[in-house]
């Protein structure tokens, strides 16, 4: 298959996404796609997300193997900065604090450089390699992910009753720039930006492009499509947002009902959500989740100091130093290294 | 030996993907880019499974029949035993951070070197027999069968990575391609696919108890040549002892620091240091290699070979245990020696004779790296040194894979090399400490059959090498790995480089000063120092 066609096929299959609810919303299926399906979609994240995580926790981690990025801890009088221990963590603060920077720095993101072999005709070889450190994909990063998160604590007003003291804050900042009525959200405009650069960004590069998978692109369309329905919802058709929030707190209450006259906009907006959610345990997305495993940086490198028990360990066949004694003993004797059994005396 | 395509025919690399979407193409097994299969003898000797006479370049590699199932039935296995396995597979999102990290896709514009490419050849077959979509969607899903082609494959490119971690430091989730590439040559072993070049020294390793299949005695007289050579150049004769019960420390070198040179000088300057503390400690013809080739292939050879140390350790009486410059030996050492082999109860924290300096990282362990031994002993001036004597020698450093990104083994060389040496110049920030490059060679990988892809590997090194050649003139790289020690000269001549590569313990002996030692005009190479006139040295003889 190529790989154009796994882009696509994802753009395809969000399209069929996006006109399964136009249809069911229209035809008048609001009890499916109010109810059911964002019920199903839910059960499905948090069930999937658990046997996840319970799969990962139950395979052991035979040997401690943290990935050092910084000077280890030896001799007293050689200086550990804090960069070094927050590098090659020797203790379960530092490993805090290694794992922190991860997940809300992206950290090692932060190191990513871009090769280039550039010619050059100083050297006989005719060309030189050059290390350009570039932040490109940290920022698309760093933004796709804040504003992501931005975006759903503001949908936590829809969900509460009352609403939770951040969220108004969270709104007021997010719609400082007073552009439109009503007030637009930077978070919104951020995240589709984020979104569009690491779409191009896939499809241009070509060494990404070749590698792609319709996982990888499906993913990007899917919450591009949210977010796009998202915008639509909130500044072009409106939506009867009382109803809605009867709706959401219906859910969340356990008390479904689904309310007249929400537009068609918002079945769209929810049914994409859906998929989103009852997609992310089995796709890639989980990394979300497995960043928190990940060995090479959870583990201190502290090896030598404090042994790491492997729970499945088991004896192995050995070639003991009697085996090579037997083997050797004569040339060994003649060599004059000293012997645990001498045959010969 | 296979052809080489000259440097400048080998620069011009195409970074370009094909047009075929990569699960079409097929690798191509030329001369200079695979290894020979493994003999049967080998196997038979390591109790390996499926051992025959194939050749790689055959379209029949004469697998056994149900090969499919045991691969299959060897993933399941690891999947259930090895966390990093079963995450790595999950958790990537391909994002290409790591693809321009890994020195064999500069070198070579492979983009099946791209590590996230390299791991999706086995993650694509976990997909197809362990994920729902990968069974229902296949290629759509980035899923496909388990073929001949597929192993043939795997074999090909696993073979591609010396298991340097260097992709592992820039990826957002630590996915250790490392972890994947010893995990899948498990895989490969399950079915009798091994190479010649790591078997030979893994069986070699196992019976004589070195990668270099040298008996005790042959050992032995190894280091007696040593010693004359050293009392030759020095006028000191060392006095190592051997297989001597008792002695407070045993000292374990990798084989490559007495097989052949320059590691041979390293050696030298162990041996020379050693002696100048007058340290009581002991050779062992058994444990006689610090390396562990059984690691790069399985992590049960690994523990195989790896047992010898500690058991001899425990044998000879010995209170603790030094270990000499070796870069996957300080992996195995650091990071898995006490798991697979210990507890070493039986030992005592390794405590410097010298100066008394107690090593609390290594309390559990009992064994400590040479250059923190020296850097503690410089820095509480034990050693009377001349720097002077190293004045013919410009230096870089180059950090070996394996003491940098599992270890974190930065400062102790660096303290050593600023003491005995006045010209030392480090390499482009994003050549070393965390971010090295790899030799090109590590893993199993040295073998003359691969040199096309060791030499395309090697290119980041001897780039950055060739940037502090122009620039500071200089003409020593220094380095605390065997491999390193037997590779890298072939690269830097490949690549035009006039630069020799020294271990840091051949500085240290260049420069310590004994008491009442000859003058001296030449250095452990028999080189003549700087400063040095011909007629001093006339004078001499």
């Amino acid at each position: 298959m190529g790989f154009n066609l796994a882009c696509y096929f994802s753009l395809f299959a969000v399209i069929v996404l996006v006109l399964v609810p136009f249809v069911g919303a229209a035809a008048g299926w609001h009890v499916i796609f109010g109810i059911v399906i964002p019920y199903l979609a839910g059960f499905i994240f948090l069930a999937g997300l658990i046997y996840r995580i319970v799969k990962w926790a139950r395979t052991p981690v035979p040997y401690r193997i943290p990935t050092t990025c910084g000077q280890n801890r030896s001799l007293p009088w050689i200086r550990r900065s804090l960069r070094d221990k927050l590098e090659n963590p020797e203790n379960t603060i530092h490993v805090i604090g290694r794992m922190a920077l991860e997940v809300l720095f992206f950290r090692s993101l932060f190191r990513n450089l871009r090769t280039e072999l550039r010619p050059w005709r100083e050297y006989p070889e005719g060309g030189r390699l050059l290390y350009w450190s570039t932040k490109w994909l940290w920022i698309g990063a760093i933004a796709f992910h804040y504003s992501f998160l931005v975006v759903l604590s503001r949908h936590l007003k829809f969900f509460t009753e009352p609403v939770p003291f951040f969220v108004p804050f969270v709104e007021s900042v997010d719609s400082f720039f007073q552009i439109y009525v009503p007030a637009v959200y930077m978070s919104g405009i951020v995240l589709l930006a984020a979104l569009i650069y690491l779409l191009v960004r896939r499809i241009a590069d070509p060494k990404l492009h070749y590698l792609s998978l319709a996982a990888d692109y499906f993913p990007l369309f899917l919450i591009l499509g949210i977010g796009i329905s998202g915008v639509l919802m909130r500044y072009f058709f409106k939506v009867d947002i009382v109803a809605v929030k009867q709706l959401a707190v219906a859910l969340v209450t356990f008390h479904p009902t689904v309310p007249e006259g929400i537009g068609v906009i918002f079945y769209i907006h929810l049914f994409l959500v859906s998929t989103l959610l009852a997609y992310f345990p089995s796709s890639k997305l989980v990394h979300m989740a497995g960043i928190f495993f990940s060995m090479t940086r959870n583990m201190a490198g502290n090896n030598r100091a404090i042994r790491h028990i492997n729970p499945w360990e088991y004896p192995v066949r050995v070639f003991s130093y009697m085996d090579q004694e037997n083997m050797f003993r004569k040339q060994m004797k003649a060599a004059g290294i000293p012997l645990e059994k001498d045959t010969e005396e | 030996m296979p052809e080489v395509p000259k440097p400048e025919e080998l620069m011009k690399i195409d970074y370009r993907p094909p047009e075929r979407p990569w699960m079409e193409t097929k690798p191509e097994f030329r001369g200079g880019r695979f290894c020979n299969a493994a003999s049967p003898k080998w196997l038979e000797a390591l109790d390996y499974p499926y051992a025959r006479t194939w050749s790689v370049t055959d379209e029949d590699w004469n697998l056994p029949e149900n090969w499919k199932d045991i691969v299959l039935e060897s993933m399941h296995d690891r999947l259930n035993r090895f966390r990093s396995l079963r995450l790595f597979f999950d958790i990537c999102v391909r994002c290409g951070a790591c693809a321009d990290k890994c020195h064999y896709f500069i070198g070579s514009g492979d983009p099946k070197n791209m590590p996230v490419l390299r791991a999706e050849l086995l993650r694509s077959v976990y997909r197809r027999y362990y994920t729902v979509a990968g069974k229902l969607l296949g290629k759509l899903a980035g899923a496909r069968e388990l073929t001949e082609d597929v192993l043939k494959e795997w074999f090909y490119y696993l073979y591609q990575c010396t298991e340097c971690r260097r992709c592992s430091v820039f990826c957002p989730y630590g996915i250790d391609m490392a972890e994947l590439t010893i995990l899948g040559r498990e895989l490969l072993s399950s079915v009798g696919i091994n190479t010649e070049w790591v078997m030979a020294s893994v069986g070699s390793c196992y019976r004589t108890g070195n990668h270099i299949g040298a008996p005790p005695h042959a050992y032995k007289d190894m280091i007696d040549f040593f010693c004359d050579e050293c009392e030759e150049v020095t006028g000191i004769r060392p006095r190592p002892s051997f297989n001597r019960k008792g002695a407070e420390i045993l000292f374990v070198a990798p084989s490559g620091d007495y097989f052949a040179d320059p590691g041979t000088y390293t050696f030298m300057g162990y041996l020379l240091l050693f002696e100048y503390l007058d340290l009581d400690y002991t050779i062992s013809g058994y444990a006689s290699e610090g390396g562990n080739f059984g690691y790069f292939i399985s992590h049960e050879m690994g523990k195989r070979l790896n047992y010898k140390i500690y058991s001899e350790a425990k044998r000879l009486g010995v209170k603790w245990i030094l270990g000499g410059e070796c870069g996957h030996m300080w992996r195995v050492l650091n990071q898995y020696m006490d798991t697979w082999n210990g507890p070493a109860d039986f030992l005592e924290e390794p405590v410097s004779p010298i100066t008394d300096t107690r090593f609390e990282n290594a309390k559990s362990t009992k064994m400590v790296h040479v250059t923190e031994f020296t850097a503690d002993l410089i820095k509480h001036g034990k050693l009377k040194l001349d720097k002077s004597r190293n004045d013919h020698i410009v230096l870089t450093y180059h950090d070996s894979c394996n003491p940098a990104r599992a270890m974190g083994l930065f400062e102790e060389p660096r303290y050593i090399m600023r003491n005995v040496c006045n010209n030392f110049y480090e390499m482009p920030q994003n050549t070393i400490r965390e971010s090295t490059f790899c030799c090109g060679s590590g893993s199993g990988l040295n073998a003359d059959e691969l040199l096309e892809v060791r030499m395309r590997g090697g290119l980041p090194r001897a780039n950055a090498v060739r940037y502090v050649h122009e620039k500071h003139g200089v003409n020593h790289l220094g380095c605390i790995c065997a491999i390193d020690r037997a590779v890298l000269p072939p690269l830097l001549e490949y690549w035009g480089l006039d630069v020799e590569i020294t271990g840091i313990h051949e500085m240290v002996a260049n420069a310590l000063v004994f008491p009442g030692e000859k003058k001296k005009t030449v250095d452990l190479r028999d080189r003549t120092l700087k400063g040095v006139e011909p007629e001093e040295i006339e004078e001499e003889e």
